[in-house]
């Protein structure tokens, strides 16, 4: 399968690999997949408590070139965002810029689905405020 | 050393030139129709498949008149398998075979079923091969055949073929074995092995795509099949079909160079094998090898690297030519139904690298796949959450997942 430059790039030079402390307040973190459908990709972001803007963003991804790139381009896309601008990423964005074929498009989809769960999980620990649980989503 | 670097030999083999060269006075020179009885150009033609069949049976241990050719391993498949259910249909309606056998093999058993046959799909145990006190039980007083590789495609496994054509004779059942991964890489004897038909292929030893042989044994048992095409009666009325002559003299000769080559050549990719399989287990943590080493061609080597996915390592070995058990490099989006055989989980098959040895693979070119590749899963497992968690001491089966 050929892959389009723009997975290439980031399959080669990945945006922003690494982990939070996913026990910090002000970190959502957003596990999603499974190791045996071959993709797991684990999505972090750091929100800013004053400005509400998301001010880093980390990812890590078990699966093939096409679901590296989506989240390492999801990371790159989510700083400077606010939590609810983030939310208005679309897996169709990731499939346009990326230029997924149709059988990678899950993978896109799965990147918007691990946003969403790291937004959520940093709500959830917002409304509580005590120290989350390791959140599987 | 040339990129790209070809180490996809179970899925098929660069032409010997050698082979090209046994091939090439057939297309223009003599380029007859080895039906043709009245003149030269027929004889020459007719010359060269004999000399071939004789090529082919050395190598084997059969006679020549025990092979016939076809179009390739698929046809010779169906062949053997169809054409003993129909020809032995009044005996029995119940064939064996096994989980990991070859599609044109376990399609072609499937096509039966639909026919009122009755089919058993052996499982495999963890390494790979059948379990022969299973096969011994599923014999009934129906069964016509059984159909069990020689060696698997994926993990290279080589069946205890000898001893389950054994319990074939015994019991007055016919055995058929898909030998196309092993014929020219260890030595096959129809006899010793007790083989009642096999399936060749020329492309996986160094010979040309769209040729093949069936090999149906003429004595103790005397094999018949029913043809599946229907024409002019060639092959002793078994197959069909005008003979590729080009493509028959190439497999002839392919033959007899594996037949001489074997011993030295299979020492050496065995050699090379290793040194990788050496490498890649000093080179990293949590690498699996799928499939019975010990039971397994010299060549072949099937590898899983943990909390890798398959295709996002092919892509990072871009210049290397391999396969991968992975889902996302197939076809159905479906791991190998091979390695999921085996037992193992569908997390290793979607890690799992299948690296085919060949005669034309330089040692240099081993170690240069061999350093890449540790380079690019340390890489990978650096970007895998898997591994972070494998790492923290988090059991990864005991994790409640999102699936889609």
């Amino acid at each position: 399968m050929a892959y389009s430059d723009k997975v290439l790039d980031h399959y080669n030079n990945p945006r922003n690999v690494g982990s939070f402390d996913k026990n910090a307040a002000n970190v959502g973190t957003g596990m999603v997949g499974a190791p045996e459908c071959g993709d797991v990709m684990k999505l972090q972001i750091k929100v800013n408590d004053e400005s509400g803007l998301i001010e880093d963003a980390k990812f890590k991804t078990f699966g093939c070139g096409s679901a590296i790139a989506s989240s390492s381009l999801a990371t790159e896309w989510l700083k400077g965002k606010t939590v609810d601008q983030a939310l208005q990423i679309k897996n169709t964005d990731i499939v346009n810029e990326l230029s997924l074929p149709p059988v990678k498009i899950h993978c896109s989809v799965l990147a918007e689905d691990a946003i969403k769960a790291a937004i959520s999980d940093y709500r959830t620990k917002q409304t509580k405020r005590t120290p989350a649980a390791q959140t599987v989503a | 050393m040339k990129t790209p670097i070809y180490l996809d030999n179970h899925a098929t083999t660069r032409v010997d030139p050698r082979v090209v060269e046994a091939m090439l006075p057939y297309f223009t020179e003599y380029f007859g129709n080895a039906a043709s009885r009245n003149h030269e150009f027929g004889w020459k033609a007719e010359e060269a498949v004999d000399r071939a069949r004789k090529q082919i049976a050395d190598l084997i241990g059969a006679t020549p008149r025990e092979i016939i050719f076809t179009s390739g391993a698929t046809e010779s498949d169906n062949l053997a398998i169809k054409g003993v259910a129909e020809m032995y249909a009044e005996k029995g309606n119940h064939i064996i075979t096994a989980a990991t056998e070859h599609k044109a093999v376990l399609d072609t058993c499937k096509k039966l079923e639909k026919h009122g046959y009755r089919v058993t799909y052996l499982p495999v145990m963890g390494d790979g091969l059948i379990d022969l006190d299973m096969l011994k039980e599923s014999f009934t007083d129906k069964t016509i055949l059984v159909t069990i590789m020689y060696a698997n495609n994926e993990i290279g496994v080589l069946q205890p073929v000898r001893e389950i054509g054994a319990m074939c004779r015994e019991r007055g059942v016919l055995f058929h074995t898909d030998a196309v991964q092993a014929i020219g890489k260890v030595p096959v004897d129809v006899n010793k092995d007790n083989i009642d038909l096999a399936s060749i292929t020329a492309h996986k030893l160094y010979g040309p795509k769209g040729v093949g042989a069936l090999y149906v044994r003429r004595k103790a048992p005397r094999v018949q099949i029913t043809a599946q095409m229907d024409g002019g009666g060639h092959e002793r009325g078994m197959r069909s079909g005008t003979l590729n002559v080009p493509g028959i003299a190439a497999l002839g000769e392919a033959c007899a160079i594996a037949q001489k080559e074997m011993p030295e050549e299979s020492k050496r990719l065995r050699y090379l094998r290793d040194k990788l399989k050496d490498k890649l287990q000093s080179g990293l943590d949590e690498v699996y090898i799928n499939g019975s080493m010990e039971h397994r061609l010299p060549h072949s080597l099937n590898m899983s690297f943990a909390y890798v996915e398959g295709e996002s390592l092919l892509m990072g070995i871009n210049d290397v030519a391999v396969s991968s058990g992975s889902a996302c490099t197939s076809a159905t989006l479906e791991p190998s139904y091979v390695l999921k055989a085996l037992g193992v989980g569908d997390d290793v098959a979607h890690s799992s690298i299948r690296f085919g040895i060949g005669r034309f693979n330089t040692e240099e070119e081993i170690d240069y796949v061999a350093d890449k590749l540790v380079d690019v899963v340390k890489k990978l497992r650096e970007l895998s959450p898997l591994y972070e968690m494998a790492k923290e001491g988090i059991d990864l089966s005991k994790v409640s997942w999102a699936r889609d």
